[in-house]
């Protein structure tokens, strides 16, 4: 194979992983804005939140001399770090909801944002004040190796970012479309009143929604600890913002568009740092998000029906 | 079976409901007529609990339910169709039905009222598949009556569900409030088309803005002179 096409398949492999936690954390976005037409601006928290959950249950859980004993501890280590941090922030997400946004429910719609602007705010402080101002390492507990599939190489840590990505989506599209809570959720996010005329508790969907947003922009959290190897009280930020970017770039509210719009953007910085400059790698999401609301303002996937009045 | 009494109902400091007091007994159809903005919808509203009303009861079968949550007096079904359909647009015509039997789990009895609905109306049959949003506005009001119509409603509340339908589906609409009338269930209908309305009901009552004007039979509102003039459009 040439080395050109080796950097493209290389940078196609860095892609969908840095894609896949985007597109897991503009999940978040996407299912909160379907149900109550607000933009969470904390959900880049949660992100923040669960890497750190993640990384001390890591180190607490590692302390205990069974789980690094052999292969399947490892395995049953990590997935109890995830299952924690998952639990952990989808709770506080849960508590944030019925705090901070509730109260508001019936307030204008500037209101939720602002208290979410707070919120977001008070976490980042809070893990600043309590937690560390510098960025902490995030160990890396099994020995990560590379394998070379044509000419690029992917690393164990990639496979394993790319595939529990794809599971936790798949796990979250057959829930929502084929279970009675799923089915609620998508009855609320359509038209919530009439949801609650048929039997719905609303706020318990609701909550829902928000602890499975915000469990989900953990793991994403947890990835880009073991991935970068070190994680920071704002390391939320630009994440979230190009998460955001990606759910609007597949047409807020569509959970299947927030998807599309992870690895598409993941994809685009991936392959624009390898060609245009690393510089400019930050500026792609933007990039992609005005040339495809210039041509499809409601997003890739947004609603093709029209409601009628 | 339904009392209301003296029922408040405010909209921030809009007072929409200024003191109104009904009754449904069993079996019957009873009509609610009066000008826009006379407070029709709120009445069903308040009663449904999508809004709680700031004084007054509402008592069903026994039981007071004002102030309840929309999904708990679902639950005791009590059904409103909504004014303006409000089917969920990206769902099919079958998941919107059976978004209407969404607290049952009799799944037999569930499929042979679906089937029985799709008897009804045989253009949602047709549609099946097809998305609610897709659906012309007549259609999606038939959607409408038959999703309400899926939760086996002890009580069905019809906010104008003849509104925006050519004359023909019109009578297809009060042919089968009529139907499930005699079939059992107990029917509060707000209506903009008094005439049509009067004549299926057994009573009725004129609210305007926001308290009960007038109450009587069905026939006797029909010969009533204001009502005649007000909303019959008589001269
Ligand atoms: N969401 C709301 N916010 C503020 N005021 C409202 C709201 N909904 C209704 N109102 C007011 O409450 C009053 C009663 O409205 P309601 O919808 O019950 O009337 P209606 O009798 O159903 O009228 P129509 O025949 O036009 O449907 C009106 O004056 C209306 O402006
Ligand atoms: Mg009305």
């Amino acid at each position: 194979m040439s080395a050109e096409l080796g950097i493209i398949a290389q940078q196609f492999v860095n892609g969908i992983t840095l894609g896949g936690m985007y597109a897991l954390l503009a999940l978040g976005y996407t299912l909160v804005y379907g149900i109550l037409l607000m933009i969470n601006f904390a959900h880049a928290e949660m992100f923040m939140f669960g890497a750190y959950v993640g990384l001390f249950t890591l180190q607490g859980l590692s302390r205990i001399a069974f789980f690094t004993s052999s292969g399947p501890a490892l395995l049953l280590l990590y997935v109890l770090t995830f299952l924690i941090a998952m639990i952990a922030t989808g709770i506080l997400g849960v508590v944030i909801e019925r705090f901070a946004y509730r109260p508001l429910r019936h307030a204008p719609r500037l209101a939720p944002l602002i208290s979410a602007i707070g919120v977001s705010l008070f976490l980042q402080n809070a893990a600043l004040l309590w937690i560390s101002s510098r960025s902490l390492p995030f160990p890396v507990l099994f020995e990560v190796r590379t394998f070379r599939i044509g000419g690029a190489s992917i690393s164990s840590m990639q496979i394993l970012i790319i595939v529990t990505t794809i599971v936790l989506m798949l796990v979250l599209d057959s829930f929502v479309s084929r279970t009675r809570l799923g089915k609620s959720m998508r009855a609320t996010s359509q038209d919530r009143d009439t949801a609650g005329l048929m039997g719905i508790d609303i706020n318990r969907v609701i909550a829902l929604t928000f602890f499975i947003g915000p469990a989900l922009g953990a793991a994403a959290g947890i990835f880009s600890g073991m991935y970068y190897g070190n994680i920071k009280y704002n390391m939320g930020f630009i994440p979230g913002i190009k998460a955001f970017t990606a759910a609007v770039v597949g047409g807020i509210g569509n959970l299947r568009g927030a998807m599309l719009g992870g690895f598409l953007i993941g994809l685009l910085e991936s392959l624009a740092a390898a060609y245009i400059s690393t510089g400019y790698k930050d500026v792609i999401a933007f990039v992609v998000l005005i040339i495809v609301l210039i041509f499809k303002p409601g997003g890739l996937l947004g609603e093709s029906v029209a409601e009628k009045v | 079976m339904l009392k209301v009494n003296d029922l408040h109902t405010f909209y921030g400091k809009i007072e929409a409901l200024k003191g109104i007091t009904i009754e449904v007994h069993e079996g019957e159809i009873v009509t609610l007529i009066g000008a826009n903005g006379a407070g029709k919808s709120t009445t069903l509203k308040t009663i449904s609990g999508q809004i709680a009303p700031r004084t007054g009861s509402i008592e069903f079968l026994g039981e007071q339910i004002a102030g309840m949550p929309a999904h708990l007096v679902t639950a005791k079904r009590v059904i409103q169709v909504p004014e303006g359909r409000r089917i969920f647009p990206q769902m099919s015509v079958r998941e919107n039905l059976e978004m209407g039997a969404f607290l049952r789990n009799d799944k037999d009895e569930i499929a042979a009222d679906l089937e029985k609905v799709l008897e009804l109306f045989p253009r949602l049959r047709e549609r099946v598949a097809q998305k609610g949003g897709t659906l012309s506005g007549g259609e999606q009001q038939m959607l409408a009556i038959a999703r309400g119509m899926m939760a086996r409603p002890n009580l069905l509340m019809l906010d104008e569900p003849s509104m925006g339908l050519a004359p023909v589906i019109v009578e297809v609409i009060f042919d089968t409030i009529k139907k499930l009338n005699k079939a059992g269930t107990t029917i509060l209908l707000v209506e903009q088309n008094a005439a049509m309305a009067l004549q299926v009901a057994d009573r009725g009552y004129v609210l305007e803005t926001g308290s009960v004007a007038l109450t009587g039979t069905g026939k006797e509102l029909l010969g009533n002179e204001r009502v005649r003039k007000t909303y019959l459009g008589e001269i």
